[in-house]
């Protein structure tokens, strides 16, 4: 009798037990660590939804997701973009949604990918691990959408949206990054929350103190600048330390902080985790083919839709736009189990410790212990810069030219592997702005300073952050963008003539 | 372990409310976008969405990032002829390499709209927000509000007065059938058994003496009727239109009138043409035109050429009259007239007018409207027409308006007049 579990693309959840179950088995035998999955058949529109709230499975409500859902929705119906075929969320039990649009192969090629790629990948990689915390995050949700909805009632919505508003526009600085705070359940937050609200409170009238202190007293404080250090964190910042907050407001710019906190290694991480995902659906389809468990007509779809997900254009092609990350990463994994199980000569060079080493564990290793940045400047391998051809341009507004600098040569690769990881590095990505002063003894004003990398000036949206950040603060903002130690430009907000936002 | 879950009947339209809120954010936005398209479009095609399109730096989330400029490296993919140290032209707009998308020329926006699809609900709603009509007004143009109660199947719930009693009499007997069934077999059994037998004291016979006992009590036991056999006459209430309607527009295209006085009046027109469609199964519309002497024409025409030369109202009037008497018989249509001039007409013309509108036409009409789009003094036209108010109010209603604003005011009217009288007898 025939194992094969299905003979044609209809799925039924008979069948997608039966696939999960081999799924399951086979993903065990490579050591794959995964929460429990919840798995969740949804409609297209319900997909769209999903698309909309960003991945958060329960999100508070803001004009910029009603925004994000008629991008999708037009896009959509129009035929412009096909849906992803799931939406994978970090939490635990790991929730993945599956389209009912999907055939069989469709459904199982996505439970393989989302239900023990993406969900080993964040149950193990060090970045999730010490940054999200999958058991909480959906309470957290639950009661972020809770408090917004009640401060709406309370306050307005235009007031709540407003905040939010600035919060946003400020979200990709609201991430410590070298703390990692205690993961804690949504009933200690609410308990919590109404404890800081009033400490908080205590401590910012305690700083903005405004009686007069001795002549000996103020000699010594003045000496202190506050920060102590400048603060990289602005949201964290503005939720501790702005004066005019009420304690509301701080826990909403606390919420966007978190909420930003919790998709922060989802940013650093895409290269890896589509990698390793695609990775890990590749293999144990193609097992499940071994076994004689799908037919050929299984596999020639799964193949046609896998090698769509890993095609990388071009840079002259009219598809590109970019790096694939499905492309790079896939082909890195694969790469690390080559160089294990048969290296060449050139690997045993490169990769001494690699080569020849057990595959399994090392890309378990490589999984659990980099970032996109490290992962590239650590793998990336002289025979995968060839297969794609890589090559390493510099563009400098001062010169007439653009130089290719490296290719995928003998003497190119290392720096094409640097140039590349810089590319995924998220501190290079994003200019670095820190707060450096706040001026408490005088107008209270809050003075930021921008270090540029490259001379890489700031984009036209600054100032309109500034005002938002302006509404946090209340009082005079500054920026002072350097250029080494000149300043190249300085922007004050409210500036002249310059009514409030 | 995995859990397989079917969400797919959960509810629909979760981002509804961020929707909603998005279109609020951007009302100003989509208000033009409406008011463009209402004067693209023709008055009897209100019945769909419409695109809206946002400039995308509107509605841009701002965030701090990095401009063009400075130094750049790139690594990109699929190299075919350089070298190292080769020197590469710079592509026409300046910096950025691959990336350059560049922030467009000087002549506008280079970035595409942000484009979505507004319903026709939703259409509607913004056009008339601009008209400021008031709630209850918007509803009963945007819905049918007479209706006609329909069956529409049977229910296990419902109240009393909606029993239906054969369907619960059938169920009831089904069910007597259903519970029935064994004991009445077993019943029939034993009574072929003891036949000729009665007198018999065997034991075995007691026994089923007794079982038919038992039977007919259990038998007796079973409820006549029961709770759940009642069955219920759901009814659906269906819109209703009334009958047929023809809506005559009738607008002076003399070279007085310009473009925006006729888009009020345009507005207006959409306006009654839009209560007359919820009213009416059916309703028509004819166009006439007029300066010196009348024309019907199609709507392009009618909203969109100019003529030059005089004002004689009544050619059209009488135009209006002769059409009725050739194409609409009283009998089977409600007919209405809207006219909208600024208000010039040859003199001597006025007093013509206001025989033709008492005499042939006002007892045919279900009701005239005539509005004066004008901001300079009434002249001798609205003097005649004021007269006519008087005497014919329940029928004939004039205002002047300046602005889009005016239009509903004028509207109202026909509301009140409709709401007392025969049209919409069924209340709501």
């Amino acid at each position: 009798m025939s194992k094969v579990l299905s003979e044609n693309s209809e799925w039924t959840f008979e069948l997608i037990e039966k696939y999960d179950a081999e799924i399951a088995r086979i993903a065990k035998t490579y050591g794959l660590d995964t929460y429990p999955n919840q798995i969740e058949i949804i409609r297209s529109d319900q997909m769209m939804d999903a698309y909309a709230s960003v991945g958060m499975p329960v999100g508070y409500n803001h004009w910029s997701f009603g925004k994000q859902f008629l991008n999708v929705e037009r896009g959509y119906r129009r035929g412009q973009m096909g849906l992803a075929y799931e939406i994978v969320i970090n939490s635990n039990p790991c929730i993945a949604y599956l389209m009912e649009e999907n055939s069989m192969t469709m459904q199982a090629l996505v439970i393989a990918h989302a239900c023990y790629g993406h969900n080993s990948f964040f149950k193990n990689n060090y970045l999730f691990k010490s940054w999200t915390d999958a058991e909480s995050i959906i309470d957290y949700f639950v009661f972020a959408r809770k408090f917004i909805a009640d401060c709406e009632e309370r306050y307005g919505s235009d007031e709540v949206e407003n905040l939010l508003d600035s919060c946003h526009a400020l979200r990709n600085y609201g991430t410590d990054r070298y703390k990692r705070p205690y993961p804690i359940s949504a009933a200690e937050e609410k308990a919590r929350q109404e404890e800081r609200a009033e400490y908080i409170q205590r401590q910012i009238n305690d700083l903005w103190r405004t009686i007069p202190r001795g002549a000996s007293d103020r000699a010594v404080i003045d000496e202190h600048r506050f920060p102590s250090e400048p603060q990289e964190n602005l949201l964290y910042f503005i939720e501790k330390n702005a004066p005019l907050l009420e304690s509301w407001q701080r826990e909403i710019v606390r919420i966007v902080r978190k909420i930003a906190q919790y998709f922060y290694p989802q940013r650093q991480t895409q290269v890896m985790n589509e990698g390793w995902a695609t990775f890990w659906h590749y293999t144990i389809l193609n097992d499940l083919f071994d076994q004689g468990l799908v037919n050929e007509g299984f596999m020639m779809e799964f193949l046609h839709s896998h090698s769509s997900v890993v095609a990388q254009p071009e840079f002259d092609s009219p598809y590109f736009s970019g790096i694939n990350p499905y492309a790079l990463g896939f082909a890195m994994m694969r790469d690390i189990r080559r160089i294990c199980e048969s290296p060449t000569d050139e690997d045993k060079y490169w990769f001494p410790d690699l080569a020849g080493s057990d595959w399994l564990s090392s890309l378990h290793f490589a999984m659990e212990n980099y970032k996109d940045e490290s992962f590239i400047q650590q793998y990336l391998s002289p025979t995968v810069i060839r297969d794609f051809k890589l090559y390493c341009i510099v563009d400098d507004d001062q010169s007439d030219t653009i130089d290719v600098t490296a290719i995928h040569n003998e003497q190119g690769y290392r720096q094409v592997r640097e140039a590349l990881a810089q590319q995924y590095n998220l501190s290079t990505q994003e200019p670095d702005i820190q707060v450096h002063e706040v001026d408490v003894r005088g107008d209270r004003s809050l003075t930021l300073h921008h270090q540029q990398n490259s001379r890489k000036p700031l984009n036209e949206d600054t100032e309109e952050v500034l005002k938002h950040l302006h509404r946090l603060w209340g009082f005079d903002i500054y920026l002072f963008s350097y250029n080494g130690q000149e300043v190249e430009q300085t922007i004050r907000i409210p500036g002249k003539g310059l009514s409030l936002v | 372990m995995s859990y397989i879950i079917d969400r797919r009947l959960n509810s629909k339209d979760k981002s509804a409310v961020n929707r909603q809120r998005f279109l609020k954010r951007y009302k100003k936005h989509i208000k033009q976008a409406v008011t463009d398209a209402v004067s693209k479009r023709s008055i009897t095609d209100m019945e769909r969405g419409e695109n809206i399109g946002i400039p995308q730096k509107d509605i841009d989330e701002p965030a701090f990032g990095h401009s063009k400029g400075g130094v750049r490296e790139r690594v990109l993919p699929g190299n075919k002829e350089f070298l190292s140290g080769d020197k590469i032209k710079r592509p026409d707009g300046g910096a950025g390499g691959g990336a350059g998308k560049g922030s467009a020329s000087g002549s506008g926006e280079g970035l595409d709209d942000f484009v979505f699809q507004i319903t026709q609900d939703e259409f509607l709603e913004f056009m008339f927000e601009d008209l400021e009509l008031p709630n209850l007004v918007r509803r009963q143009l945007a819905s049918t509000d007479t209706f006609k109660r329909v069956k529409a199947g049977i229910s296990d719930q419902g109240t009393p007065n909606q029993l239906n009693i054969v369907r619960s009499m059938r169920s009831a007997y089904a069910r007597r059938i259903a519970l029935g069934a064994k004991k009445r077999r077993r019943r029939k059994e034993i009574l072929a058994e003891l036949e000729g037998r009665e007198d018999s004291r065997e034991s075995a016979v007691v026994a089923l003496q007794e079982e038919l006992v038992v039977l007919e009590r259990k038998l007796a036991n079973i409820p006549f009727i029961d709770d759940f056999d009642l069955k219920y006459n759901i009814h659906k209430k269906l819109p209703q239109p009334s009958s047929k309607a023809v809506m005559f527009c009738l607008m002076d295209v003399s070279g007085s009138m310009d473009q925006r006085t006729k888009d009020i009046a345009k507005r207006f027109f959409i306006l009654l043409y839009l209560f007359l469609q919820r009213n009416y199964e059916q309703t028509e519309v004819v166009f006439i035109r007029h300066h010196s002497t009348a024309k019907e024409v199609e709507e392009e025409e009618f909203f969109y050429s100019r003529e030059t030369g005089g004002t004689v109202v009544s050619s059209a009037l009488k135009l209006m009259s002769g059409i009725i008497e050739d194409r609409y018989p009283v009998s089977e249509w409600n007919i209405y007239g809207a006219q909208a001039s600024d208000g010039d007409n040859w003199t001597n013309d006025s007093p013509i007018c206001y025989d033709l509108l008492a005499n042939d036409l006002l007892p045919l009409l279900q009701y005239y409207c005539y509005i004066e789009i004008s901001d300079r003094g009434h002249q001798e036209l609205w003097q005649y027409y004021e007269k006519l108010a008087e005497v014919q109010a329940d029928a004939f209603a004039l205002r002047s308006l300046e602005d889009y604003a005016d239009i509903y005011p004028v509207f109202r009217e026909l509301f009140q007049r409709q709401s007392n009288g025969q049209l919409m007898s069924s209340g709501s």
